[in-house]
């Protein structure tokens, strides 16, 4: 008999990778993982870095370069999703590079109330000054720092929750899925703000409610999704093969469903990293989340609120939001143009 | 509107429908690619045209191109498509849509998808006629109920009501043809109008189908995978190749002289009555179909083709080359070839022995609520045996597997492998040995492999479960074998199901299930989803693993032919009961239960030497919340007794070693039985019968 085997196209010869899925990206996986380990070290542990703590940032920004040249080059075929990347990743080359750029201490009063593009009391300033006299450039690069730290550990969080109960309800089912739906249904049925708003009251305000506070808010939506995806996903053949060559849930979850539904989880993630980033800002502007004097974008913009009235120290309150929307602005073109990717092919 | 026959209107030689040099090309993302090259048809008045290929030669968008209905993407780079002399691609799109309306009509797949799911099936027919021949409502309700007469619905008045999904698919489709015939359409475009439906209402439909063109006189482009269909409806017929029509002529010429290499090796890949597993096995066409973007210099057939000559085949396109009048073939050596020759490569087997018994199953029966999956099971399959459990969906077959791979629990019975009770444990109670004797190989091949891991790791996924203490040299070492048993290439290990074609995922499909080196393998239709020449690769493979293996193998399939060419014993299964089992020979010999008659006589066979003895029968499954107290088969059956089929279950009638026919008839009516198929070479025996 004739079996010939048929030609072998040499395109792609990953002769040495049989590992799952996950670990094909361990490259990126990697940068993301050592600039926001170090980020977070930076802004939320800096008394446990000790004389470390100066340089703690710098191998972060070249990994971000690189991150971003990888971004660019994979993603050549969506202009918008390059477009998004762009804009995030300036925000977060800004966030790790801020200590080594040649600015003036974001907190030090200088010359309260200068217009943008005037020189005062010897310093040139770009973005003028605020109230109190400090630099608004050196602020607003400053200030993405821990909006981007606690947006992005608090979207992580509310992820690992989601996604965690939301295969357990798809594919378990039964009971599991009656218990997790109704609590998810509570939790969605509450005004997001009124939910963030409570949860920070009931623990106070630090960086910790606010992981817990979007937690609560976000992970009932995304076991929602994880739900949906993994009830469809369960009916295919490779789960049955999985189920009977004896696999237990855990595996099946993690390694037969989850890697299939992370396309529409990636999509969402970068959209619900743009609510978690408006959510922050806004607790903050509410004096609920991160507290002065650090430089916060939220926070600028709540202390310019009175002063800002008056058109001439409109700037004061532009700068910090115009920075706050294109980072959101961002999130949100990455996700489409990721969406535009996946459903082209 | 023009109301006379067809004939009438296109009287004498010309054509109805004619395309000439046609050609279609998509718009993708790596530029222009090209679907149809130069394709040419004349469809005379009344007239069956047959359009066959397997998946990606472009059958679907010549009908597509047809109708214009290429899509945003699809271009028609050249050529002319006439009809009644007008040429079509030059019409304004208010001329088009009369003419897709009234003179052509197009039958898809999925007649689900051609029904407004939200609309009564009397208002979608009469809409056709209101619109289109501008009748009031009330006489319009009338042509529709006369025209589901003339497609053989009973009951038109319900039916008429009824929205489209209180139908069946058999009803679904008549429906659909019922409305393109309803406009009086000169040319009709069948678009694989049977592959969604059951064997025993394909054939009603089939039969249908014949008849349109001899009642109504309608000219028929039907486009399907399935040569034996075309065998039965058309007088002509196109094989496409690649985008490139390879051979056209009359039906029964083609088929009895084939002269071109790939429709050949097309012929010797389909399991006809006359091959066999032992003496004569299937030959495949070997290498793969070339993609559109790559087609090779000259013939595109040359890379796959047995009787390729450098230099003549490959230096520039084949043209078109007359056989006889009416049969042409686009290969250079027509003369050269010795076309009465076997085909090459044929390779014969032993007789496998048939060992202990391994799988015993007995009473099982299963039931959701009132749906009774399964009843009363009762066979058993033994080592290095290929057991078929052959029906129609619905029957319960899969019900089955999945209560012996332990993902369900039978109600009661009971299913012993190797001594040990399987009913009711499910599969993550079962021990390691267990579940490493008994695996699985999928239907479909886009759904068998996780799209995520590669290849590699999901076949040495199994040996790390299944295999006692390997290092990962010699995971890695087993996984490279398992790959050659497959005959894929190695370097396989490390790709990623979607750079895969289905059959090739089939095959790892089969790799994975043979890994453990499992005592019984379950097999679900494992080749029903691929095309014609592939099917034939993976069921040779199947086969041969088997016997190497001495695994028992449980072949589910609703195909008869399949079943026939590779199975040692069968067991017919209806409505979640056992019909008739026994040794394949038994089972396609008289005698037969009704149900297996019938089956046989529904499936198409390509083979021209063969006649088939007619069986009708009337209607579709009950539905198995609510089956008949009795013989399932009893609402369908052309031999029901009255009385006692519908109430009382029939018992089971032995005929020679494990031979077993669950019915009321008299065993001599039953040995009464005449063939169904009857072979050229037999037809002097037969004949006896017959007079």
């Amino acid at each position: 008999m004739t079996l010939s085997s048929p030609p072998v196209p040499t395109t792609h010869p990953e002769r040495a990778s049989w590992r799952p899925t996950i670990a094909r990206l361990p490259v990126v996986v990697a940068l993301l993982a050592l600039v926001w380990c170090s980020l977070v070290a930076y802004v939320v542990f800096p008394d446990a870095l000790g004389p470390a703590h100066a340089a703690a940032l710098i191998p972060s920004i070249p990994a971000a370069l690189v991150l971003y040249g990888l971004g660019i080059v994979s993603w050549r075929e969506s202009a918008i999703a390059r477009i998004g990347l762009t804009l995030v990743m300036f925000w977060i080359l800004m966030a790790v590079a801020a200590p080594y750029l040649p600015l003036v201490d974001p907190n030090r009063p200088i010359a309260p109330f200068t217009p943008p593009f005037t020189a005062k009391a010897g310093h040139f300033f770009w973005l003028g000054a605020d109230m109190r006299g400090r630099d608004m450039l050196s602020r607003t690069l400053w200030g993405g720092q821990r909006v981007i730290v606690w947006g992005i550990t608090a979207t992580a969080c509310a992820y690992v929750v989601g996604v965690a109960f939301g295969l357990m309800a798809g594919y378990l089912r039964g009971w599991w899925d009656e218990i997790l739906s109704f609590i998810a249904n509570i939790l969605l049925s509450f005004p997001v703000m009124v939910l963030l708003i409570l949860v920070l009251n009931f623990l106070g305000q630090s960086g910790f409610s606010i992981i817990l506070a979007v937690t609560f808010s976000s992970a009932p939506g995304i076991m929602r999704i994880v739900r949906g995806l993994a009830l469809v996903e369960s009916t295919r053949d490779y789960i049955q093969a999985a189920q009977t060559r004896g696999e237990s849930a855990p595996w099946i979850m993690v390694v037969e469903i989850l890697p299939n539904v992370r396309g529409p989880l990636i999509v969402d993630a970068c959209l619900r990293l743009g609510y978690t980033t408006v959510a922050i800002t806004t607790l903050t502007f509410l004096g609920l989340g991160l507290q002065p004097p650090d430089p916060d974008w939220g926070l600028m913009i709540k202390e310019a609120a009175s002063s800002a009235l008056l058109w001439k120290f409109a700037y004061m309150m532009i700068v910090p939001s115009v920075a706050v929307s294109s980072l959101i602005l961002g999130f949100n073109l990455m996700a489409d143009g990721l969406r535009e990717m996946s459903l082209r092919d | 509107m023009d109301t006379h026959p067809p004939q009438a209107a296109t009287a004498g030689p010309s054509p109805i429908l004619e395309c000439r040099n046609l050609s279609v090309s998509y718009e993708t993302r790596a530029g222009l690619v090209p679907a149809v090259v130069d394709f040419n048809l004349t469809l005379m008045p009344g007239e069956a045209h047959g359009l066959v290929g397997e998946s990606g030669c472009g059958k679907s968008t010549i009908a597509l191109a047809i109708m214009r209905y290429l899509g945003r993407n699809g271009r028609i780079t050249g050529g002319q498509v006439l009809f009644d002399g007008r040429d079509l691609l030059t019409l304004s799109p208010a001329e088009l849509r009369r003419v897709r309306g009234a003179d052509i009509a197009m039958i898809y797949q999925e007649p689900m998808a051609s029904l407004n799911p939200t609309m009564r099936i009397g208002r979608q027919l009469a809409e056709v006629l209101t619109v289109h021949q501008g009748l009031d409502r009330a006489s319009a309700l009338d042509r529709a109920a006369a025209m589901l007469e003339r497609v053989r619905l009973a009951d038109a008045g319900r039916i008429l009501a009824a929205y489209p999904h209180q139908l069946s698919g058999g009803q679904q489709q008549r429906i659909v043809i019922a409305m393109a015939l309803l406009a009086n359409p000169k040319v009709l475009l069948l678009d694989e109008p049977t592959t969604a439906l059951d064997v025993t209402v394909e054939a009603g439909i089939v039969d249908l189908i014949r008849d349109i063109s001899a009642e109504f006189g309608t000219a028929m482009l039907y486009v399907s995978h399935n040569l034996g269909l075309i065998l039965e409806t058309c007088q002509r017929l196109t094989v496409m190749y690649s985008g490139e029509a390879v051979e056209t002529g009359p039906v029964d010429e083609v088929f009895r002289q084939v002269r071109h290499p790939y429709t050949r090796g097309l012929f010797a890949s389909i399991p006809v009555p006359s091959a066999d597993k032992a003496s004569r096995p299937l030959v495949t066409i070997p290498g793969q179909l070339p993609s559109p973007t790559n087609r090779p210099r000259g013939c595109y057939f040359g890379p796959r083709c047995t009787f390729f000559e450098p230099g003549r085949c490959d230096d520039a396109a084949v043209p078109m080359a007359q056989v006889s009048r009416t049969h042409a073939s686009r290969c250079r050596r027509i003369a050269e070839i010795d076309w009465d020759a076997p085909p090459a490569g044929a390779v014969t087997r032993e007789e496998t022995t048939i060992g202990r018994t391994v799988l015993q199953v007995e009473g099982l029966s299963k039931r959701y609520h009132t749906v009774r999956a399964n009843e009363d099971l009762t066979f058993e399959a033994r080592e290095a045996e290929t057991l078929a459990i052959v029906g129609e969906s619905g029957c319960g077959k899969s019900t089955f597997a999945r209560i012996l791979m332990g993902l369900d629990q039978a109600t009661s019975g009971s299913i012993s492998l190797m001594g040990e009770e399987l009913a009711r444990l499910p599969v993550t109670k079962r021990d390691r040995v267990t579940i490493r004797s008994l695996q699985m190989v999928f239907q479909n091949p886009f759904d068998t492999l996780n799209p995520s891991q590669t290849v590699g790791f999901q076949i040495a996924r199994v040996l790390r479960r299944f295999g006692a203490r390997m290092s990962e040299t010699q995971i890695r070492e087993r996984v490279l074998e398992l790959l050659d048993m497959v005959k894929l290439p190695r370097d396989f290990a490390g790709r990623r199901p979607r750079q895969l074609s289905g059959g090739q995922k089939q095959r790892i499909g089969i790799a994975r299930a043979f890994a453990g080196d499992p005592a019984v393998v379950v097999a679900d239709e494992p080749v029903s989803a691929l095309d014609v020449s592939v099917q034939a690769a993976v069921t040779e493979l199947l086969m041969d693993i088997q016997r190497r293996n001495g695994t028992t193998l449980l072949f589910i399939s609703h195909d008869l032919s399949v079943v026939r060419y590779l199975s040692d014993r069968v067991v017919v299964m209806y409505l979640g009961r056992i019909m008739e089992q026994g040794r394949t020979g038994d089972i396609f010999a008289p005698p037969y239960h009704p149900y297996t008659e019938a089956l046989l006589a529904a499936v198409p066979i390509a083979d021209p030497t063969i006649t088939k003895r007619k069986v009708v029968i009337s209607g579709e499954m009950p539905s198995p919340s609510n089956p008949p107290a009795g013989c399932p088969f009893s609402t369908r059956c052309p031999y029901a007794i009255e009385d006692l089929c519908e109430r009382t279950v029939p018992p089971a009638q032995i005929f020679g070693e494990g031979h077993a026919i669950a019915c009321h008839l008299p065993r001599e009516t039953l040995l009464a039985m005449e063939p169904i198929i009857i072979a050229a070479d037999s037809l002097n025996e037969a004949h006896t019968h017959h007079a």
